[in-house]
């Protein structure tokens, strides 16, 4: 099978919000998707077609070559799914909660126990199996979580927006985790709000918003469609501003921008950096700023869209 | 790459339904869950343990005296009817539960795996009933050390019993249908306070009916409570042992009332709970 994961015009509405307006998606056997948006662009809605949580209004998911809807149960028995709040039962401990999954997937009680041990082991929460989860960290809680979605070693796996909410370090320690799982064979299909989450583990990245597809390619491909990075130039004195600009047009060949006290253009190649500031220099230009940032997804979605992300609140199939 | 997470080699042989038996052992998991929750929670073991006993004692001591003469008798006609109000009160734990689950995303979880899509219901339920089955025996060994005496036999006391717990069945889909209903567990609780409460005390557990003000009198003899809690009475203190102004004649007729109640709740909150849940999820 090619595509582990397939989607072909889901359609979701609730009243009179459409969650995911005609989305198609493919995700190649063992590898990884990005699918990229802001909240409320329907990414959970998604993620929860696929997991067989929702039914599409119209369209058709599969996992694993069984549909979503038709085959539901024959799916189930290949996906593990980590939601966007750590779904584990906070009056149980670690290990139990990692038993009570093996048990319901039928196998047998010392197995099972083995089992939970062996994820414990992994996710490094052995030191806290037999304390209830409602006493864990938050980075804890993601992380029994994650592993609670592989007792049954799933070779598709749903990550729904994995990392909100984490520190830096936990995050850090998910995306190892995520590698690992890759690295092994699994199907991953990833929600995130983060640009640089979805170029750290993404193979591919599809761009959703307001529940449509607008982008869809390898990190590069979109990078290249979007302009990677952003130079900024701030000189000193104002009055040189159109002198910043012909220069800075010039090198990045691209159409730089006056933005109030500075000057701002898309690079697509970081190596122009040093060529602005010897130019700058030769022209007898002091600048007081002079950086060049990543893309961010507000960029991306400047880029793509032509206006930029807007703070919406969630609108997903998840009441509040 | 370590062995706990790795893959499955090849997508393993996929099972196109679940049997029954699967069913059923999934259901019992789920249940030992929900027995499991308690142990990490002592205040909820508290809840259906301490609080029904401090029923019994505050009702024998404080108002015994004063209705029924002496604190033994009042025991008498009232332990069988405060077994039944703390039954009703345990079933909001099914929705308590329920809700904790949606809320946390947990209900996801279980709907994501390959097992029966009744079992986490199924599984909530039978839990419900041992925790009814273990108040009943704590507050049938607390009214036996206080003095109350059965005076049937043991298979009218099974009998009493098996009817609360058919009654416990059906109404536990009250319980969930707030559960679904509610926003967060609180309300559940809430719910259990400011509706079961008049319902229960709107009965004869506490006091006879015919002490009461005419207009209610109907009302109270028309409350499923009353008409459970005279069967039980019946069924557990028997007929001869029974004061005239709990007007109980025999098991029987409230017996049956009992079963058609808990049938009528059954029908209308079954289908109302499941799809309530269907269009929350």
């Amino acid at each position: 099978m090619d595509h582990a994961i397939q989607a072909e015009g889901l359609v979701k509405r609730f009243g009179e919000t459409t969650a995911l307006d005609g989305v198609s998606l493919a995700v190649r056997t063992g590898t990884v998707l990005g699918l990229l948006g802001p909240n409320g662009a329907g990414k959970t809605t998604a993620v929860r077609i696929f997991a067989t949580l929702l039914r599409p209004d119209e369209g058709h998911a599969s996992v694993g070559g069984y549909d979503v809807v038709r085959q539901s149960h024959q799916a189930r028995q290949l996906i593990g799914l980590t939601g966007q709040y750590a779904a584990v039962d906070e009056m149980l401990t670690g290990a139990e909660n990692l038993l009570l999954i093996g048990r319901l997937l039928g196998v047998p009680k010392a197995a099972a126990k083995q089992r939970a041990r062996e994820l414990l082991t992994e996710f490094d929460l052995t030191d806290a199996a037999d304390r209830a989860a409602k006493t864990y960290s938050g980075g804890m809680r993601r992380r029994l979580d994650l592993a609670a979605s592989l007792v049954g070693r799933p070779s598709i796996l749903f990550l729904d927006e994995p990392t909100t909410g984490l520190d830096p370090r936990a995050r850090a320690e998910l995306w190892g985790l995520t590698r690992n799982l890759v690295a092994s064979g699994v199907t991953v299909l990833l929600t995130t709000q983060y640009l640089d989450e979805a170029d750290a583990l993404a193979d591919e990245i599809t761009v959703i918003d307001h529940g449509r597809v607008i982008a869809a390619g390898t990190p590069d491909e979109l990078k290249a469609k979007t302009g990677s990075q952003t130079l900024v130039v701030r000189p000193e004195d104002d009055t040189k501003l159109p002198v910043v600009l012909s220069v800075v047009a010039d090198l990045t060949k691209t159409t730089a921008e006056v933005d109030g006290p500075r000057v701002t253009a898309q690079v697509a190649d970081p190596a122009v950096l040093p060529a602005v500031v010897r130019r700058l220099d030769d022209a007898g230009v002091l600048v007081t700023e002079l950086t060049l940032r990543g893309a961010s997804l507000n960029e991306v979605f400047l880029s793509l869209t032509g206006r930029p992300v807007e703070d919406e609140t969630e609108t997903e199939g998840r009441p509040a | 790459m370590t062995t706990a997470t790795a893959a499955r080699p090849a997508p393993a042989e996929v099972n196109p339904r679940v049997s029954i038996g699967e069913g059923i052992r999934q259901t019992l998991t789920l249940a030992w869950r929900t027995i499991v929750q308690v142990r990490h929670n002592p205040w909820e073991l508290g809840d259906f343990s301490i609080q029904p006993i401090m029923f019994v004692l505050l009702f024998t001591y404080v108002f015994g005296g004063a209705i029924a003469g002496s604190t033994s008798e009042y025991l008498t006609f009232a332990l069988p009817g405060i077994i039944v109000m703390n039954m009703l009160f345990i079933t909001m734990y099914v929705g308590t539960g329920l809700n904790i689950d949606l809320t946390k995303g947990v209900f996801d979880r279980l709907r994501s795996l390959p097992i029966a899509r009744w079992a986490p219901m199924a599984g909530r339920i039978i839990a419900d009933q041992v925790k009814q089955a273990w108040s009943i025996f704590l507050l049938l060994a607390i009214g036996m050390i206080l003095g109350f005496r059965i005076g049937t036999d043991v298979w009218s006391l099974l009998a009493a019993v098996g009817l609360m717990l058919v009654f416990a069945l059906a109404f536990s889909w009250v319980s969930v249908l707030v559960g679904v209903v509610a926003k967060d567990p609180e309300k559940v609780q809430l719910f259990g306070f400011t509706a079961l409460f008049p319902v229960t005390f709107v009965s004869n557990v506490f006091a006879p009916t015919n002490t009461m003000p005419g207009w209610l009198q109907p009302i109270v003899e028309a409350n499923p409570v009353t008409i459970l809690s005279n069967a039980c009475r019946a069924l557990m203190v028997g007929d001869d042992t029974i004061g005239t102004e709990w007007h109980v004649a025999s098991a029987t007729t409230p017996a049956v009332q009992s079963l058609i109640w808990a049938a009528a709740i059954a029908a209308v909150f079954a289908p109302l709970s499941v799809w309530a849940l269907r269009r929350r999820v």
